[in-house]
């Protein structure tokens, strides 16, 4: 099975951490959370794999509220 | 109503009121559509059937409106298939707007070749009318009208209840029963049993309007249109120029008022157009959930239906899911009854249905969750998707608004022969054991249909004359027998010949000249072979009936 990236692998970090802070620009916070939300489901169809997605999705719940109720499918 | 008169179908003082009766095979209670198929395959089978309903008449509104292709197949081997596609609206395509703009479309039947299409829309009066009428063809089958079950107790090797008529009350013995009373079943109230799952927060508003309109016969669906801001509604084709509209309300919506006329009528002028000349028919508020009874089984208190387990509306998995319930049932109770299969074979009944349950209601929770969302972010990634949909084909795949009926694929059922050979097909849409046999166009003796050939009893379908004439006399003279079906091939003595015009029976069944299927009497595969052996498909009918 694969398994989710995470030592570096963006060539320059810096470059694409201002793209992102960029492309929210002149955004309120709900039309951000919509470009975000589409940004992860543009990014999650190009990675494809369930097994990769299910780990980026937990390795991004780790630390954040309470554990997620059920349903783990 | 305008285009629909209730019929009231006579009541008649029941002979028990005056003289204790005999004891019954099997006892149905509800008239609805899944009582009603199971009363139609019973006396189909020649058991004696007393229906009971608290009413006198079918279903007043439309209710269950969408009836999937599955549930056509079922009702074409109960003989009142014709009638419904006849009098429907037959439908493949279903389009998904977001906002002003088309951003999905999908066709249910991309193939040609069967006998059925993906859906047909009619009115649940009509359909349970037609039923009515097939039933009261059957001798067998007493449909007796405003009798109403006040009691039930359960015994070792039976069942009694107690029945209300307008004439007093009574009591009714019977071996079986099957219980098909609906979603707030009485039946399983009086037995204490209960239902365990999810109520939604959210109210809907469905009405029928009488409209001659040019709308396409599509399912069109729309998710924060213009005319009904951040909410869904739908619009679907039904029969005599009738249309369902569905209006998401919201939870804090007051089911009283929401019915009113003067509250639906605007919601409906902006949806429709202030030129449209349309009239209500009939209107409803409703709520939904998704549960199911733990077990459909309690001994010989069968549940099937609604009363056994209930969607929301969105998937048309309601009585679809319903029909096949008792086409599942019906088979295995008359086996059982006639002493050729032990009664743990209605426990398969339980274990295949409840499995089926559980799909649909999974499906049709994960539709809720894309209409109603349940939280701000999952909106907001409902919206993403709806907004992807448009340009990104990966989205479409996303949108959900409601994933319509397919039939329950029984892949792991016990009745099941495992693959022996390994080279049949196994991809989706391939006829794995457990899966309902596909139908293809054919030429044969009575009908264009190979499903028409098959079901009711065993039916080993045969490719290219695999079964000689001592094999079909010999599976025709079995306990359980089995009949055969032949596509293609010279003429075997006692095999039905069918020409597959198309090729498409052998592509369907990923066929070789010599493949044979058996089909089980609700026309699922059981067992495959790539060669006919005699000792081979006995072992499998005894698998499927439980008598190994």
């Amino acid at each position: 099975m694969a398994t989710l990236k995470t030592e570096p692998n963006i060539p320059a970090p810096d470059d694409f951490y201002e793209r992102l802070i960029a492309t929210h620009h002149g955004l309120s916070d709900r039309e951000s959370a919509l470009v975000n939300a589409k940004l992860v489901l543009l990014l999650a169809n190009h990675i494809g794999d369930p097994g990769v997605l299910a780990q980026a999705l937990s390795a991004a719940r780790e630390g954040v509220g309470s554990a997620p109720q059920g349903e783990g499918r | 109503m305008k285009t629909y008169t209730n019929p009231v179908y006579p009541y008649a003082r029941p002979p028990e009121l005056d003289a204790p009766g005999g004891r019954r095979p099997v006892v149905v209670v509800g008239a609805g559509p899944v009582g009603l198929a199971a009363a139609i395959d019973l006396g189909q089978r020649g058991i004696p059937v007393v229906v009971l309903d608290e009413d006198d008449t079918v279903s007043v509104g439309s209710r269950a409106i969408c009836y999937a292709k599955r549930a056509l197949e079922i009702l074409d081997r109960l003989g009142c298939g014709q009638r419904v596609v006849d009098k429907g609206i037959g439908w493949n395509v279903g389009k998904v707007f977001f906002r002003d703009e088309l951003v999905y479309r999908f066709d249910l039947l991309p193939e040609p070749g069967h006998g059925r299409p993906a859906f047909v829309n009619l009115q649940q009066y009509w359909f349970e009318q037609y039923l009515v009428e097939r039933a009261q063809e059957h001798d067998e089958v007493e449909l007796r009208w405003k009798n109403k079950v006040v009691g039930v107790a359960p015994r070792a090797d039976g069942v009694d209840v107690r029945v209300a008529t307008p004439d007093g009350e009574y009591a009714l013995a019977s071996d079986w029963l099957i219980v098909c009373d609906g979603s707030k079943s009485p039946v399983r109230r009086m037995l204490g049993l209960e239902t365990e799952g999810q109520v939604f927060r959210d109210r809907f508003l469905i009405a029928d309007i009488h409209m001659t309109s040019d709308f396409p016969t599509e399912r069109w669906f729309w998710f924060d249109p213009p005319f009904h801001p951040n909410q869904s509604a739908l619009l679907h084709r039904q029969a005599d120029d009738v249309w369902r509209i569905d209006f998401q309300l919201g939870w804090d919506a007051d089911p009283e008022e929401e019915r009113k006329p003067e509250r639906i009528l605007p919601r409906l002028r902006a949806m429709l157009g202030d030129k449209a000349d349309f009239e209500i028919e009939w209107a409803s508020v409703y709520t939904f959930q998704c549960r199911r009874m733990q077990r459909f089984r309690h001994g010989r208190v069968v549940f099937a239906g609604d009363a056994a387990h209930v969607v929301s509306p969105f998937g048309a998995r309601g009585a679809n899911s319903g029909i096949q319930d008792t086409d599942n049932l019906v088979w295995k109770l008359e086996l059982v009854m006639g002493g050729r299969a032990p009664d743990r074979l209605l426990d398969s009944y339980d274990a295949e249905r409840t499995r089926a349950a559980d799909e649909n209601i999974l499906n049709s929770t994960r539709s809720t969750d894309f209409i109603t969302p349940k939280s701000s972010m999952s909106g907001t990634f409902r919206d993403a998707v709806l907004s992807l949909a448009k340009n990104y084909a990966f989205a479409r795949r996303l949108v959900n608004s409601g994933r319509l009926s397919v039939p329950a694929i029984l892949a792991d059922s016990p009745l099941n022969t495992p693959d022996r050979d390994p080279d049949f097909a196994r991809g989706p849409g391939a006829m794995i054991p457990g899966a309902p046999a596909a139908d293809a166009p054919v030429a044969g003796p009575r009908g264009d249909w190979l499903l028409s050939y098959v079901g009711g009893g065993f039916t080993l379908l045969g490719f290219d004359a695999p079964v000689g004439p001592f094999g079909v006399a010999s599976l025709a003279r079995d306990r359980i027998p089995c009949r055969v079906v032949q596509v293609g091939g010279r003429p075997t003595a006692g095999a039905t010949l069918l020409e597959d015009m198309q090729g498409l029976a052998v592509q369907r069944y990923d066929a070789w000249p010599g493949t044979v299927y058996l089909l089980r009497p609700d026309q699922h595969v059981c067992a495959r072979w790539r060669e006919f052996d005699l000792s081979c498909v006995r072992a499998a009918i005894v698998r499927a009936t439980c008598n190994d």
